[in-house]
């Protein structure tokens, strides 16, 4: 008997055999095994014979509309800055999409990053993915050389031991206070829908730490981003972040030092979070990227909270709804202004 | 900062202020017309629109030794680019709650709407704000040691 990854596997690669060889797509973008275990590497196929290097599991945890821009970009001919668009259709590219990746193509469609027409997104309802730090802790971070993955729980196996663990143990935070696991755009979809998930708390983990003092909730930010090595490999993982000069890479001002300076790196990440304010989906490639393990995405979240709580509002949800910090309502909350603040304590 | 601010009973608060071209400098500039009396702590700089002040002056700010910061517009609705103070009041809502997420004291950045007929409440706001950051006491959090 075959588990659930393994027949979304082969459901993928008959899929976009199809999608190839009716030259419907010029390239897919999918997920291929990595060279060790529980590391997948994002991969893109040009020929219908490559789908079956195409695999599935619960490892898939980047973000795969991060590379969709300039996947789109590489099929148009060359051009200057001011030079028209190029003339008629240009090839169309297909890309897995599961929940988060899906409002993520959503924002990149609003914010005139990807065409909406030359994609063709191949939905799946995301499981969940798993967090391999959190496996490494569980069997103690010794080596790993296989993984292999049942639908509830995940062999690994090393040099003198075999453990078995349950999946949802292991699955990453985000997953598991995740309410939208299904593609909000799709073209095919792999499975079926399974609709909003049902999460009791699921900014917990911002609300423990809102509950804290300003000095406590200080000290807890500082010592999260004391191990930073600013690598920017958050950045990079990140679909949101675009821009062709990034304000780390400012010179004229510079907003943040280039060292591991303890206010740079502070700043950095509470810009970086900033940046995300209204956009982020909460995808979670941010933190499975950090090669130091710091818990960035709990930033996001409070952001995320934030803008559902002030502004009803959620990334990526809905094409026609503009991103809730390009747009305003006449009544929004401003209790925080301080003349306003004073004229209420007045009255 | 020079010594003398460093040396204790001596300081006193360094407040950037970001203040609106349209109402609040010129809010800012009736008060001093007027002889209001505010404490001399407010450095401001001026900017066309709230809508122009983005996070990284706020933090940079405080990165280059401010102790506070406060950010003034056009009351809503008299915005002189119709729109600009309503996108700056999302912006500013968000960030200061996430200011106050990561542990920046919530009195350190401050936000206000001041018209250009107001320079007695911009000398009052001036005045409390400054208070404010004076009880506070100097910003460390995000000073950067050059």
């Amino acid at each position: 008997m075959s588990t659930v990854n393994e027949k979304i596997t082969s459901e993928i690669r008959e899929k976009v055999r199809e999608l190839l060889a009716s030259g419907h797509v010029a390239a897919f973008l999918g997920y291929t095994s990595g060279s060790v275990p529980m590391v997948m590497q994002p991969l893109i196929i040009r020929t219908p014979e490559d789908a079956d290097r195409l695999e599935w599991n619960s490892f898939c945890v980047l973000n795969l509309a991060n590379y969709l821009p300039a996947l789109l970009k590489s099929f148009e001919p060359p051009r200057r800055p001011g030079d028209p668009p190029p003339e008629g259709p240009l090839p169309k590219v297909g890309v897995l999409a599961t929940g988060c990746w899906s409002r993520n193509m959503v924002i990149q469609v609003q914010e005139n990053q990807v065409d909406r027409d030359r994609v063709v997104v191949v939905g799946i309802s995301s499981r969940g993915m798993v967090d391999r730090k959190k496996v490494l802790a569980a069997v103690g971070h010794r080596d790993v050389t296989a993984v292999y993955e049942y639908d509830h729980s995940l062999k690994v196996s090393g040099p003198g031991y075999e453990r078995e663990i349950n999946r949802w143990d292991v699955v990453r935070d985000n997953c598991r206070t995740c309410v939208h696991p299904d593609p909000v755009i799709f073209d095919h979809m792999i499975g079926d829908l399974k609709g909003e998930r049902d999460v009791a708390d699921r900014f917990r983990q911002v609300e423990d730490i809102e509950v804290l003092a300003p000095e406590d909730r200080w000290s807890w930010f500082s010592t999260e981003i004391a191990s930073c090595i600013r690598c920017y490999a958050c950045r990079n993982a990140c679909p949101l972040c675009y821009c062709p000069t990034c304000f780390v890479d400012d010179s004229r001002p510079q907003w943040v030092g280039k060292s591991i300076d303890k206010a740079d790196t502070a700043i950095f990440h509470i810009l970086r979070a900033y940046h995300c304010a209204g956009r982020c989906t909460d995808c979670g490639s941010c933190e499975s990227a950090c090669p130091m393990g710091i818990k960035m995405r709990i930033l996001t979240r409070k952001l995320q909270k934030d803008v559902l709580e002030l502004y009803g509002a959620e990334a990526g949800m809905d094409m026609q709804s503009p991103p809730p910090l390009s747009t305003y309502k006449m009544d929004d909350p401003q209790d925080f202004i301080l003349t306003e603040s004073i004229k209420g304590e007045e009255k | 900062m020079n010594d003398i601010s460093k040396s204790k009973g001596a300081w006193e608060p360094k407040i950037i202020a970001f203040l609106c071209n349209w109402c609040s400098y010129a809010g800012a500039d009736l008060a001093g017309v007027s002889r209001y009396q505010y404490p001399p702590s407010i450095r401001i700089v001026r900017v066309p629109c709230s809508g122009r002040v983005s996070p990284n002056l706020i933090l940079d700010a405080l990165r280059s030794g401010a102790d506070g910061v406060l950010v003034s517009g056009c009351h809503p609705g008299d915005c002189h680019y119709i729109s600009g103070n309503y996108y700056a009041r999302r912006r500013f809502a968000l960030l200061k709650r996430f200011l106050e997420f990561v542990g920046v004291e919530p009195d350190r950045v401050n936000f206000t709407w001041i018209s250009a007929s107001e320079g007695e409440q911009f000398a009052q706001v001036a005045t409390e704000v400054t208070e404010r950051v004076r009880k506070l006491g100097p910003a460390t959090h995000l000073l950067k040691e050059f």
